[in-house]
């Protein structure tokens, strides 16, 4: 202590709550919490009254009820007599499925454009700015219902397949029709299902999924080998400063495991094949699903764009050229100091995009691809008439998958970046 | 011998470049044909690009401006010979011509358009001191500050008592916390001038507006707001909802920074909320459930609960570009106010914001560009913007079967509007990096 005399032993007065900085955050944080409290109070008793007034009690029960729509759409087994949870389940895996394949397909295109964006040639830099601009100035839902007509109007019809001499005709060795109701591709069939020997009572849909299971995890194993290799192959050089050539070990634990699990499962592929007025067999993937796909990846493509063009641009120059004055060749500068770091500022973007396309692909509604939103909060909605229930729920769905891909995307940050001071 | 020199003794005249190194072969030699691969990658983009256009022209170009009908367009187009495996081929613009008006502005009465056409440059005029500071007189700002009053007084009519007196309450509360600032101290302030405007507002509002409406009845004539439509309708949800997120976003975003725990998980809690979620359920929300959400009897049209839910949309992606304003500002900014003997919102008001502000503009109007692509999901919820007044005009048995002319043209408004802002938020970008 270095003052002589110790301060006068203040008792608490009332002010004190607003006037001292030690007790005023806490007086604002519960007038503010009080506040919050009174507008969330005033709302669940106003939706309360209402709902009386409506005579409509707030209960899920309906959930359970059948459903009494088909989906034309669907992953898993779904008939109007189910329920609508399930059909709420089909919407989310459609929700999904469109999101997987929107990023996927939205990243590969991105990459690409982005990339020929910073070609030396005036021409492709040029064209793939027109594209960029061109898809990210004009609204998504625009986008997908010009894609839709664009799928309708221009592809032939299953009828165009017919006959002696057909106006339209199927792609890749028969194995693949684009037609204007949508694409049939070839499905991979399992004839030595290990559900088909024995266990009757699981129906065909889980029976598949087994079979895809026991590959994914097959998968899985050789890609956690392959680590391993390309671990002890780092460890060697390393050690001796040689690196062992591995990439025939890499591919082979890539490609015979999995090969091996096909040819045991007897996998075989199963081709659409015209019947009557249409296709039959194989996967038919709907126009609207096809629409909805491309929209939003053409969509989503041109921001990836623009995030993989900053990312590379953000390397200085002076980190390639330190790294070829270390002697490293072109691909290891690549993979080792420019990769590294433009991916750094690449991935929160990307994710974030990522997170978009997941939240865009509710647009479903306007080509009438049954989605999340067109089934729980769509159909169901309309049929059962729990407007209240039915959004939340919905909202609730989103906001889980939201949730999930940031936390994803923290997790990479938090691994990733830059320590600072 | 003695002129015998192994180096020139005199310069030679300076030679031309040679052609291939300048001008039009030179740039050519440089960025198209600098080497195989560039030369292969240019003949493949000329091919696409006459690919393209070999489709698009033609059929862009076509003589049916004067069409009245799609089976008139056909004719004209078999007429002129332009025939395409399936019957006529060409664009029918009559279409175009004949509703270019209607997708501009909807149902809204034809003598008023004035009035949407003076609200939209006037809110140029409004901005201008904001987005081009340096080339504007800053006097404007007055009249910035009396826009938000003007603007849905043009739009949707009505007597002019109306938004006078919601300004009117501004500046009573204005006036009552300074004059007991003076007295008392500014706390006490604060809460007086909102008292009293909130009585002036809930209170005396409604009853003064009504008498002088009666005693000197200055107004326009209302419009309802199921007549708006087109391209006014989706300008007006963006710029009403980006105009009254800003000040929401700001709250949000101080909120969020802020060391006070619960103020700052409310704030976190609403803007992950707001963020995770499609803006298409909120606007499920607008339609179907906000009714519910008020007391009973309450019923407040379609189009303000859009802008309702539009601006607690923008708002949470709002907080987010100017919490980046605010973590873009150096650390000593804050210290340089903390040591200045400024309060906290002294601090915020002349230090921090104006300069947080300043950085976040590009991110302003791109939140902005974001929000107006996104005023096309009202027409799911059946409001008539551009996109849902395309499927009306599909339905007139005179353009049914029209599909690219109207998309192409919307797009094309669409691209107009966002791709000038997004050079307008690039030009800032350039403007403001005053770094290196």
């Amino acid at each position: 202590m270095t003052s002589l005399t110790d301060p006068p032993k203040e008792s608490f007065r009332l002010s004190m709550l607003i006037y001292d900085t030690r007790y005023r955050s806490m007086t604002i944080q519960i007038v503010a919490l009080i506040g919050f409290l009174i507008l969330v109070g005033w709302l669940i008793s106003n939706t309360a009254q209402n709902l009386v007034d409506l005579g409509k009690e707030p209960s899920f029960g309906f959930l359970s009820e059948p459903a009494g729509y088909d989906i034309n759409q669907r992953l898993i087994e779904y008939n109007s007599q189910s329920s609508h949870f399930r059909a709420a389940i089909v919407g989310l895996l459609n929700t999904l499925l469109v999101a997987a394949l929107g990023c996927a397909t939205a990243t590969v295109i991105g990459v690409v454009i982005g990339v020929l964006r910073l070609s030396k040639n005036w021409l492709v830099a040029r064209i793939m700015t027109v594209y960029v601009e061109m898809f990210r100035n004009v609204p998504l839902l625009l986008w997908i219902v010009f894609i839709m007509a664009i799928v309708i109007e221009t592809l032939p019809q299953p009828r165009d397949f017919r006959g002696e001499n057909p106006a339209a005709s199927m792609l890749l060795g028969d194995s693949v029709a684009l037609t204007g109701r949508g694409f049939y591709i070839p499905a991979i069939e399992f004839t030595n299902s290990v559900t088909a020997t024995g266990a009757e009572e699981v129906d065909a849909v889980v029976g598949g999924s087994l079979d895809w299971l026991i590959v994914f995890a097959v998968l899985a194993i050789s890609i956690f080998a392959i680590r391993r290799v390309r671990r002890r192959a780092d460890r060697i050089q390393e050690a001796t400063g040689l690196r062992p050539t591995t990439w025939y070990l890499q591919l082979g634990l890539l490609i015979v495991p999995v090969g091996i699990v096909f040819i045991l499962l007897g996998a075989q592929l199963e081709y659409p094949a015209l019947r009557g007025f249409n296709f039959a067999g194989g996967i038919y993937m709907r126009n609207s699903l096809i629409a909805l796909w491309l929209a939003l990846s053409l969509y989503t493509s041109a921001f990836v764009a623009e995030i993989v063009r900053s990312g590379i641009m953000a390397v200085s120059g002076g980190q390639t050229e330190a790294a070829a004055a270390l002697g490293l060749r072109p691909r290891r500068v690549m993979n080792l100091v420019v990769l590294p770091q433009a991916l750094r500022v690449i991935i929160p973007p990307l994710i974030s995009q990522y997170l978009n396309l997941t939240k865009n692909s509710s647009l479903a509604i306007a080509v009438g691809y049954m989605d999340l939103t067109g089934t729980l909060m769509g159909i169901t909605l309309n049929q059962t008439g729990r407007e209240l229930e039915t959004v939340m729920l919905g909202m609730l769905i989103y906001l889980m998958i939201s949730l999930m891909i940031s936390a994803v995307m923290n997790w990479y940050n938090n691994r990733v970046k830059l320590v600072e001071r | 011998m003695s002129n015998l020199s192994f180096v020139r003794t005199e310069m030679l005249p300076e030679r031309e470049p040679p052609l291939t190194e300048v001008g039009v072969i030179g740039w050519m030699r440089e960025n198209l044909f600098s080497g195989w691969f560039n030369s292969i990658l240019t003949v493949l983009s000329v091919l696409f690009i006459y690919y393209v256009l070999s489709g698009i022209l033609p059929w862009l170009i076509s003589p049916t401006w004067n069409a009245g009908s799609l089976r008139e367009c056909r004719e004209i187009l078999v007429a002129v010979g332009s025939v395409g495996e399936h019957g006529a081929s060409g664009a029918c613009w009559g279409v175009i011509r004949e509703r270019w008006i209607q997708l501009f502005f909807g149902f809204y009465p034809s003598q008023f358009y004035w009035r949407p056409i003076m609200a939209f440059v006037l809110l140029a005029v409004a901005l201008a001191p904001v987005l081009f500071a340096d080339k504007v007189p800053t006097r404007l700002l007055y009249f910035s500050a009396v826009y938000p009053f003007l603007f849905p007084w043009l739009l949707w009519g009505g007597s002019i008592w109306g938004p006078l007196g919601a300004a009117a309450g501004f500046v009573i509360g204005y006036f009552v916390y300074k004059s007991v600032e003076v007295r008392v101290n500014s706390l006490a302030g604060i809460i007086a001038g909102a008292v009293t405007a909130l009585i002036w507002w809930l209170v005396l509002f409604s009853p003064i507006t009504s008498w002088l409406a009666n005693l000197i009845p200055l107004g326009l004539e209302g419009v309802r707001s199921r007549d708006f439509g087109g391209m006014m309708l989706s300008l007006t949800i963006g710029v009403v909802a980006i105009g009254m997120s800003l000040p929401l976003g700001i709250v949000l975003a101080l909120g969020r920074k802020s060391d006070l725990l619960i103020v700052k998980s409310l704030c976190v809690g609403f803007i992950e909320f707001i963020r995770g979620v499609p803006l298409i359920t909120l606007l499920f929300v607008a339609s179907t459930l906000l009714n519910i959400f008020m007391p009973p009897g309450t019923n407040f049209d379609i189009i303000l609960r859009v802008i309702i839910m539009a601006t607690l949309f923008a708002s949470a992606y709002m907080a987010e570009v100017i919490r980046g304003g605010l973590a873009a500002l150096p650390k000593g900014q804050y210290e340089g106010a903390d040591s200045l003997g400024l309060n906290y919102w002294q601090a915020q008001r002349l230090i921090i914001m104006p300069q947080a502000l300043k950085i976040s503009i590009p991110g302003i109007v791109s939140t902005f560009i974001g929000l107006f692509k996104d005023t096309t999901l009202v027409s799911i919820i059946g409001l008539l913007d551009p996109l849902g007044l395309s499927n009306a005009i599909r339905a007139d048995s005179n353009w049914n079967g029209i599909v690219w002319e109207l998309y192409g043209f919307i797009a094309l408004m669409f691209f107009v509007f966002c791709f000038g802002m997004s050079r307008y938020s690039m030009y800032l970008e350039r403007k403001l990096q005053t770094g290196h």
